[in-house]
């Protein structure tokens, strides 16, 4: 049995616990809430952009670009993108496992691996493979462009330097709040199917282009990928806090069960004391008489 | 001016503009271009510089950076890195940013570094068309 002070410290304690997990709970609710508006506002962006594109590549053929083209692939690079801190449930985890079943696969296949890792959860996680080749620490949370731009830059780099054959983005995808789930996407060579897959306008050919379409493409082709680099951030963003949430009310409600039971053991224990005491003073009476 | 075109100005963070206009002039790849209603479909891509657009007699000028524009069926569609209100400039900011580009740029030539020098280039265009749009909308 243990003592009544000790029941009552580790009351105070876990008390203590479930109001920082509550107010963690708070906390990621409202930079959910920022997330999932910065998502709402990229996602006219990126559906117009998607538009446009899709007119381009039916208007002209695609191939012709180094950041499109099919190689034999050798050699894989993956953009992992996950949360800088923990504390939000499996999240990470999910992700950090997809990508190893990935590696695992591909290597199977008999093709090298090389690892970009955004958010330090990643960065930590594949330390020891020292397949890591870049590493972007505490980006996530800023939502700043030009984060994006810099690391589709050096993927864009790699692969047209002939480093990389292939590069995936392995992110968690924010489907509703109480759901995220780890995704797999291909960046590069830059899918055209994929990309006209958006709308193809009837009206396609008869735009007027200025310069042609093939300078066009290639302002545009970088642009797509900063594109495809953010949006996978934002969804991140949003999957973080979301499963932090739900993690940091799952912790919340733990500790409400766990303080129910530590009162149960807290006043049983009173009452044992207080029979001791009465049985004792009892006793003293019965002596006495 | 009866007919008008629908402009719509989108940035990753969201719409600048969407509204009405009469005239849109904006800085494209082979210079600066001007669009009207009934303008036949056409694509384009931006440079960095200044964006103008005219509603009656009122005239607004915005600061637009990098990406494209799509005109069709009297809507324009521009989708920008980066669109700012002069307004929203920090004129001081603009000014400083112009110094150091031109410093960099200058170190840049000297050196012989083309990378170096487009992103110069790049950020010494910027600034000048955050001063210009400033200036502009000061002047109104």
């Amino acid at each position: 049995m243990p003592s009544l002070k000790d029941v009552k410290t580790k009351i105070g304690g876990v008390k203590k616990t479930a109001q920082i997990t509550k107010a963690m709970n708070m906390v990621a609710a409202a930079k959910l809430r920022g997330a999932q508006q910065k998502m709402e506002d990229f996602r006219s962006y990126a559906e117009k952009f998607n538009a446009a594109m899709g007119n381009l590549s039916s208007a002209m053929d695609s191939g012709a670009f180094p950041l499109m083209e099919k190689r034999e692939v050798k050699t894989v690079e993956i953009l992992v993108v996950t949360s800088d801190r923990g504390l939000c449930g499996s999240f990470n985890a999910h992700i950090m496992k997809m990508t190893d079943r990935l590696i695992a696969s591909l290597e199977a296949q008999g093709k090298k691996v090389s690892l970009v890792c955004v958010g330090k959860k990643s960065i930590s996680y594949f330390r020891k493979t020292g397949k890591v080749r870049q590493r972007y620490p505490d980006l996530m949370g800023t939502f700043q462009m030009f984060n994006a731009r810099a690391i589709a830059q050096e993927l864009a780099a790699n692969f047209l330097a002939g480093d990389s054959d292939e590069v995936r983005i392995v992110y968690g995808k924010f489907k509703s709040v109480a759901v995220q789930r780890p995704a797999e996407q291909m960046f590069l060579p830059i899918q055209p199917s994929e990309v006209s897959a958006a709308t193809p306008s009837a009206a396609a050919g008869s735009y007027i282009y200025e310069p042609s379409t093939e300078e066009i493409m290639e302002v545009l082709l970088p642009l797509y990928m900063n594109v495809m680099v953010y949006h996978a951030m934002l969804e991140v963003s949003a999957s973080e806090h979301a499963a932090r949430m739900s993690a940091m009310d799952n912790a919340t409600n733990a500790c409400k069960d766990i303080i129910h039971s530590l009162t149960l053991i807290y006043n049983k224990a009173r009452q044992a004391g207080i029979t001791a005491e009465l049985m004792d003073i009892v006793g003293g009476a019965e002596a006495l008489k | 001016m009866a007919e008008k075109l629908k402009l719509e100005v989108v940035t990753p963070k969201g719409a600048v503009v969407s509204q009405e206009v009469d005239i849109v002039t904006a800085p494209g790849y082979g210079g600066e271009f001007g669009v009207l209603a009934n303008h036949a479909p056409f694509l384009s891509t931006i440079k960095t510089g200044v964006l103008t657009y005219k509603t009656g007699t009122q005239e607004e000028t915005l600061m637009v950076s990098g990406g494209f524009c799509e005109v069709s069926n009297n809507k324009l569609t521009f989708l920008v890195e980066s669109a700012e209100r002069g307004a929203d400039i920090d004129v001081d900011r603009a000014m400083r940013s112009k110094e150091r580009a031109e410093k960099r740029l200058a170190q840049a030539q000297a050196q012989k570094e083309n990378f170096n020098r487009t992103r110069a280039e790049a950020a010494l265009q910027r600034a000048l068309s955050r001063l210009k749009v400033a200036e502009r909308g000061k002047a109104s």
